[in-house]
Parts: structure tokens; sequence; C-alpha cells
């Protein structure tokens, strides 16, 4: 009988620590899912999204998030950044159908960096308050100041290079 | 039948290649003369002015941003986006030759810049003016 709780006792051990060294890969892909882009893009979308700013992947918000920036384009953070209805019809169904499965909250902002997995990713351990001091980063939105392959949804930690 | 099929589908493919073209390309003094038609309609019109385009696009409008707070005053060099900081090619048609080619992109930013930059729609006047200024630019 003893015997028997030492296994069991081995198994939740092993279990646990297999937990933990998954947890990495789980947490990134809990509320973004996966892949953020996907291998087939929409053409309209990556023209007129990054008319003036980067083209944010899809899978940075959820469904609800890009319904509620398509619906407002006319004033999309203080600039008119209007489509004819026919454009604006299919980048919501692109941005829709590729949007992130696992948000774990109702929440739906309109600004990526509101999101829990943001601020958690940025918060001032991770991402130190000068960084957003320097000019080359400027704004949050600058993805690409710092995530050198953001136009591609890559955010991967190998891939980033804080401007000096 | 089978070679019905294959016409028609031929057809198909062709027609469908044909409507995914962009819009058809023009000159800037073609579409410049599409802006003065719809300004002749406005009684009094007396024609184009640079000067006044170039107020026009160097002055605010009762709005935090003008033409150059992104286009900057040197509109043959490029530009910057006042709150992206994205790079903005450059807006003078002699050192950027896909600007004021395609009417449906010209009518699409008119529309949101003076929106931005003034909080209305432009009059033909202005857009003409505003054209026929970035036209006088040099490289």
């Amino acid at each position: 009988m003893l015997i028997h709780y030492q296994n069991l006792f081995h198994a939740i051990a092993v279990a646990v620590f297999a937990m933990g060294m998954a947890m990495p890969a789980a947490q990134a892909a809990e509320q973004r899912g996966k892949p953020l882009q996907p291998a087939q893009i929409n053409a309209k979308w990556k023209q007129e999204c990054s008319s003036c700013h980067i083209a944010y992947a899809p899978g940075l918000l959820p469904a609800e998030s890009w319904r509620k920036v398509m619906g407002g384009l006319d004033n999309h953070f203080g600039t008119d950044a209007s489509l004819a209805t026919e454009e604006s019809t299919e980048i919501t169904r692109f941005l829709v159908s590729n949007a992130s499965n696992r948000w774990s909250t109702s929440t739906a902002p309109l600004r990526i960096t509101e999101g829990a997995w943001f601020k958690r990713e940025h918060s001032g351990r991770e991402t130190p308050p000068a960084v957003w001091k320097n000019p080359l980063v400027k704004s949050p939105s600058n993805c690409q100041a710092c995530h050198t392959r953001a136009e591609f949804g890559d955010f991967s930690e190998s891939n980033i290079k804080v401007p000096e | 039948m089978l070679r019905i099929f294959y016409t028609s589908g031929l057809t198909l493919m062709i027609v469908a290649g044909l409507a995914a073209q962009p819009a058809f390309a023009e000159t800037p003094n073609q579409i410049l003369s599409s802006i003065q038609s719809e300004a002749k309609t406005v009684p009094g019109f007396q024609g184009f002015s640079a000067e006044r385009g170039a107020i026009f696009f160097k002055t605010q409008h009762g709005k935090e941003f003008s033409c150059t707070s992104c286009h900057t005053e040197n509109t043959a060099a490029q530009g910057k986006h006042a709150s992206t900081g994205k790079a903005i090619l450059p807006l003078a048609p002699s050192a950027n030759a896909e600007r004021f080619s395609d009417p449906a992109k010209v009518e699409k930013w008119f529309k949101r810049n003076c929106n931005d930059v003034v909080g209305r729609v432009c009059a033909a006047q202005e857009k003409g003016d505003v054209l026929t200024y970035l036209l006088t630019v040099k490289k």
C-alpha cells in the first residue's frame, strides 16, 4: 500500500513538473490564440491597415473588439480612417474570422494595449519605464520599435530588440 | 460540351481578372481636371491658385493638425505620421509618381484628411488649389 502511495506521489510530482514546463506556452496561448496572424493574409487588410501604422495581427484582439474598431473607423482614435463599405466588410470578415479565440475575459477593448495579457507582458519588470520614453519607441502602439517582426504577427521573445 | 465549359470558364477567369484590377490609373492633371469640372458648378469659380493652395496646406484650420503636421513643409521629402510616427512617402507628384494617380485613393484621403484638418469635407475649390500647389513643387 505504501508503495502505491509512493507511486501516486511520484506520478503527481511528474505531472506537476510537466505542467510547469508547459506553462509558458500555455500562458502565451491562453488569451491571444495562435497563430496571431494566419499564413493566408487578406491583401486589403494589409494595404489599408498599414497606411498609418503596422497592420496589427488579427489574433491580438477578440472578434467583438474588431467589430467595434471596424464599426468606428470615421473616428479611429481621433483620426478619420473611414473606408468604403466594400473594403470595410472584407477586412472585418478577415479580422473576425482570425481573431483571438482564447480571450479569457469578457472584455472587448478597442486598444490592444488595454488587454490584460498586454499589461502583464509589458509590466514595469518586463519593460522598464525608460523604454517608453525613448523617442524611437514613442508609443506602446509602435510594436515594431522593439518587436522586429511585429508586422508578420511574430512577437516571440527571440525577435525583440529594444532600441538604445 | 466540354469545350463550352472550358471556354466559359476561361472567359469568367478573364472577366474576374479584369474586375480585380485597381481603378484605372490617371495622371495628376486628369484628376485635377475632374476636380475642376466639379468646381465649375459653383457660381463665381475663377480657376485654381497654387498660392492659395500653399496657404491652405500650411495653415491650421481650427484643429490640432494642419496638412504639414504629417506631410511636412517639404512635400518632395518623406513625411511622418503625427501620431504614430510612421513614415509617409512624399506627396508631391514630382517626387512620387504614384501620388494622384488613383481617383478612389485621392477621394478617400481627401475625405479623411479634410475631416481631420478642417473638420468637414473640402470644397472642390480647396482640393483643386492644393493639388495645383503640389504640382508646382519641384523634386
